[in-house]
C-alpha cells in the first residue's frame, strides 16, 4: 500500500506538471508585446479563422517558440538528471560541467564558417556540431573525473572548461562578419526567439527518440544510483550503461545548444526540485517528471524573459539563473556536505 | 570429479590491480553452506580477492567456480541470481527508503522497467523479516544508523535469492552489539537457506568463532587456507600481523598491548582469573612485573605470558615441582614488593598458599592499591 500511495503522489505530480505546461502554453500564446484579444483566442481554439495579423503572431511566432521552450527545457532537465546520476553528484548539469559551452563553441565555429560563405545551415548539421562539441567537453570532464576524487573539484573543472569554451566562442563571434553578428550574438546569449516550425520538427524528432531511449534505461539507471559496484553485482552491464548515459545526455544538451544556445541552471535545478516534489528518486518517475518540469520551467522563464521588459527581451539564462541558482544553493546547504 | 564435491572453488587465482598482482596461485574450496572468513593485515589483498570473486574485477589468472560453472563466463543477471555482494562503501542515495534499497535486490528477476510483481513483494517482505529490518521499511536509507544500514544492504543482497553472498568487511564500522547481531543473522541465513558466505573480517576473535574455513592473506603473495583450528595456531597471528609475542591469544581471541620494559620489581601472586585485569593496569602504568604460580589452564595464563617479564607456570592438576617453587621464590627475593590478586587462595592450591606465606614472612606483602596509581609511579 506504501507503493500505491507513492504511485498516487507520482501520478498526481506528473498530472500537475502536464497541466502546468498546458497552462503556460496558453499564456505564451496569449501574452506578449501584442495581447491577443480573448475573442480571437477563442476563435483560434475552436479552429475558426482569426484575424490574419493575430494568426501570424500566434502560429508563426509564439507557438513554435513555446514548443521549442517545451522540448528544449525538458531536454535540458533530463540531461541534467542523467549527469547527476552518472557522476553521483547533485549539482552536476550540462551547463556547470561545460558541456553546453562545448556544444555552443562547436556550433559557433560551424555557423561562422558556413554563414561566412553565405550558405544556409540545416538543423541537422547544427545538432551534429553541437553533439561533437558536447562530447569533446564531456571527454575532458571524464578525464578530470578520473584524476580528482572530489565532487566539488569535478564541478570546478567543468566550470573551467565552460569558461574556456565561452571565451573562444566570444572571440569567434566578435570577429564574425558584421551582418551576422546580431543573429549570432542573440544566440550566443541563449534565447528561444526566432524558432520556426522546421526547427521544432527536427528537435521534436531527435529529442523524442532520445527521451524514449532514456526511459527504456530507467531500470539500470535505478540500479546505477546505488553505485557502480552494486549495479554490476545485480547484473547491469555498467560500462555499456555509462557510454549510453554520456551519449544520451550529450545529445540532449547538444540539441538545446544548437537551437537556443546556452541555457543555464535548468539542468541542475529542475531535477532537484522535481525529486522533492514527487517524493521519490525512482527513475521511472524522475525521467518523465524531470522532462515535464524542465519544460514548464523553461516555458515560464521564456514568458518572463519576453514580457517583463517588453518590448526589450531578456536573455533566457538571465531568467533561469534568477530562479535556478537559489535552488542550487538550497540543495547544497540542505545536504550534509559529505561529497567533498 | 573432485570439483563435484565442492560447491565453490577458487583455482590458481591471480588477482590485483593495474597489472600488479597482490595474490597468486590462490586455492579455496568450500562446501555449500560454509562460512569463509578472509583475514590478514591491511593491504594484503582481502578486498582485491573479494572483488575478483564477485566479478567486480577482472581476474589476472586462474578461475572461480560456482557449482562447477566458471563465474566469469556467467551472464550478469544469471550470476546475480546465484551470487550477491555487500561492499564496504555504502551507497549514497537520495529520497530512497530502506525498503526501496532492499527491493533493488530484485533487479535480476524484474521485467523491462523493474516493476515488482506480487511474488517479488513477497520475497522482499520475507527477507526483511529474516534480516530484522522489517521496522525500517519506511525510513530514509540515509538516516538510519550504520548497523541498520548494513543489515539493509544484507537484505538487499538476499533479495537476489543468492546461493552465495560476498561481504567486504561487513561489521568493521559497527558497534559490538551490531557486530554480533549481524553475524548471528548470517548464521541464521546459513541455517535456513543453506547460504554460503565469504567475507573479510578484521575481528580475529569473531572470525575464529563464526568461520568454517579461514583464508589468511599475509601480503607478499603469501596465504594459508584451512579450518580455524588450522589457521589460528599459537603464534600464527602474531607473525601475520607483526604483533609482539603473546600479543594475540589464539585460544580466546584476546589481545594484549606491549609488555612493559625493564626488570620487574613487583611480584604478583595471581590465579583464578583474578590477575589479568591487574596485569593490564600495570601495563598501562608501564610497570614491569613478574608473576606466579600460574597454572596452564588458568584464565590469567595468556595475559601473564604476554605481559609479565617472567611468569612462573605449572601444569594444572599436577603437584607443583620443587624447581618451579624455587624459581618463584628466587624471583620474589629479587622483588621489593609482593601483591596477591586473590582474595583467598583455594585450600588445594598449596603452592600459592606457600608463596603467600613466604611473602608475609619476608614482610613484602602489600595491597594492590598501594602499588598502583599515583602512589605506584613514584
Amino acid at each position: 500500500m506504501e507503493s500505491r500511495r507513492r504511485r498516487g503522489r507520482g501520478g498526481g505530480a506528473l498530472a500537475f506538471l502536464g497541466a502546468g505546461c498546458l497552462l503556460l502554453l496558453a499564456c505564451s500564446v496569449f501574452w506578449g508585446s501584442v495581447l491577443i484579444p480573448f475573442g480571437e483566442f477563442g476563435k483560434f481554439l475552436r479552429g475558426e479563422g482569426m484575424d490574419e495579423a493575430y494568426r501570424k503572431i500566434v502560429v508563426d511566432i509564439r507557438l513554435p517558440r513555446a514548443a521549442a521552450a517545451f522540448w528544449l527545457g525538458g531536454a535540458l532537465a533530463l540531461s541534467g538528471y542523467l549527469l547527476q546520476t552518472f557522476f553521483h553528484n547533485p549539482i552536476a548539469g550540462p551547463f556547470v560541467l561545460g558541456i553546453s559551452s562545448g556544444a555552443k563553441l562547436a556550433v559557433a565555429l560551424v555557423m561562422v564558417e558556413v554563414l561566412g560563405r553565405s550558405m544556409t545551415i540545416s538543423s541537422g548539421v547544427l545538432i551534429g556540431a553541437a553533439f561533437g562539441g558536447a562530447l569533446v567537453s564531456m571527454g575532458v570532464v571524464l578525464l578530470m573525473s578520473r584524476r580528482v576524487d572530489s565532487m566539488a573539484l569535478l564541478v570546478i573543472s567543468g566550470v573551467m572548461v565552460g569558461y574556456i569554451c565561452s571565451a573562444v566562442t566570444d572571440f569567434v563571434v566578435t570577429f564574425a562578419d558584421e551582418a551576422e553578428i546580431v543573429n549570432l550574438h542573440n544566440w550566443s546569449r541563449g534565447s528561444f526567439s526566432g524558432m520556426a516550425w522546421g526547427h521544432v520538427r527536427v528537435m521534436a524528432g531527435v529529442l523524442s527518440m532520445a527521451v524514449a531511449a532514456v526511459f527504456f534505461l530507467a531500470k539500470p539507471i535505478g540500479a546505477y544510483e546505488l553505485g557502480e559496484e552494486y549495479a554490476r553485482s545485480v547484473g547491469v552491464h555498467v560500462e555499456g550503461l555509462r557510454v549510453l548515459l554520456v551519449v544520451l545526455s550529450s545529445v540532449l544538451s547538444a540539441c538545446v545548444a544548437a537551437f537556443a544556445g546556452p541555457v543555464s541552471f535548468v539542468g541542475i535545478a529542475v531535477p532537484q526540485m522535481v525529486k522533492r516534489f514527487i517524493g521519490t528518486g525512482s527513475p521511472l518517475w524522475m525521467i518523465p517528471a524531470s522532462f515535464l518540469g524542465g519544460s514548464m520551467f523553461c516555458m515560464g522563464c521564456d514568458l518572463i524573459a519576453r514580457t517583463v521588459f517588453a518590448p526589450a527581451e531578456l536573455g533566457i539564462s538571465t531568467v533561469t539563473a534568477v530562479f535556478g541558482a537559489p535552488v542550487v544553493l538550497w540543495v547544497m546547504a540542505g545536504r550534509r556536505l559529505g561529497w567533498s | 570429479m573432485v570439483m563435484r564435491e565442492y560447491f565453490f572453488r577458487v583455482k590458481g587465482l591471480r588477482a590485483g590491480y593495474g597489472g600488479k598482482a597482490v595474490v597468486e596461485d590462490l586455492e579455496v574450496l568450500l562446501g555449500r553452506g560454509e562460512i569463509l572468513s578472509l583475514i590478514g593485515p591491511n593491504g594484503a589483498g582481502k578486498s582485491t580477492v573479494l572483488r575478483s570473486i564477485a566479478g567486480q574485477l577482472g581476474l589476472m589468472g586462474g578461475a572461480v567456480f560456482l557449482d562447477g560453472e566458471v563465474v566469469a563466463k556467467m551472464k550478469g543477471p544469471r550470476r546475480a541470481r546465484r551470487m550477491a555482494a555487500v561492499f564496504t562503501k555504502g551507497p549514497r542515495t537520495e529520497m530512497m527508503t530502506c525498503r526501496d534499497v532492499v527491493a533493488m535486490g530484485r533487479y535480476p528477476y524484474t521485467g523491462r522497467f523493474g516493476a515488482l510483481s506480487a511474488g517479488d513483494v513477497r520475497v522482499v517482505d520475507e527477507v526483511m523479516e529474516l534480516v530484522h529490518v522489517r521496522d525500517l521499511g519506511g525510513a530514509d536509507f540515509n538516516r538510519v544508523s550504520d548497523g541498520q544500514r548494513q543489515r539493509v544492504m544484507l537484505a538487499r543482497a538476499m533479495c537476489q535469492e543468492p546461493e552465495i553472498v560476498i561481504l567486504d568487511e561487513p561489521v568493521t564500522f559497527l558497534d559490538a552489539g551490531y557486530k554480533l547481531e549481524f553475524l548471528s543473522v548470517l548464521q541464521e541465513l546459513r541455517r535456513q537457506k543453506g547460504l554460503t558466505v565469504i567475507m573479510s573480517l578484521h575481528e580475529l576473535e569473531l572470525a575464529k568463532r563464526i568461520s568454517d574455513k579461514v583464508l589468511c592473506l599475509r601480503g607478499e603473495y603469501g596465504w594459508s587456507f584451512g579450518t580455524p583450528e588450522e589457521i589460528f595456531v599459537p603464534g600464527a597471528m602474531e607473525e601475520v600481523f607483526g604483533i609482539c609475542p603473546g600479543g594475540f591469544h589464539e585460544g580466546g581471541g584476546g589481545m594484549e598491548l606491549r609488555r612493559p620494559e625493564g626488570q620487574g620489581d613487583l611480584f604478583v601472586i595471581a590465579g583464578g582469573g583474578t590477575g589479568q585485569s591487574f596485569f593490564r593496569r600495570l601495563q598501562r602504568e608501564g610497570r614491569p612485573f613478574v608473576t606466579g604460580i600460574i597454572y596452564d589452564n588458568d584464565l590469567d595464563f595468556p595475559a601473564a605470558g604476554a605481559l609479565a617479564c617472567e611468569a612462573v607456570t605449572a601444569r594444572a592438576f599436577e603437584p607443583v615441582e620443587g624447581r618451579v617453587m624455587d624459581r618463584a621464590k628466587w624471583l620474589m627475593d629479587r622483588c621489593g614488593r609482593v601483591v596477591c590478586s586473590q582474595r583467598a587462595i583455594g585450600s588445594l592450591d598449596l603452592a600459592n598458599r606457600e608463596l603467600l606465606e613466604y611473602a608475609k614472612g619476608a614482610g613484602k606483602l602489600a595491597a594492590m592499591e598501594e602499588v598502583t596509581g599515583s602512589a605506584g609511579t613514584k
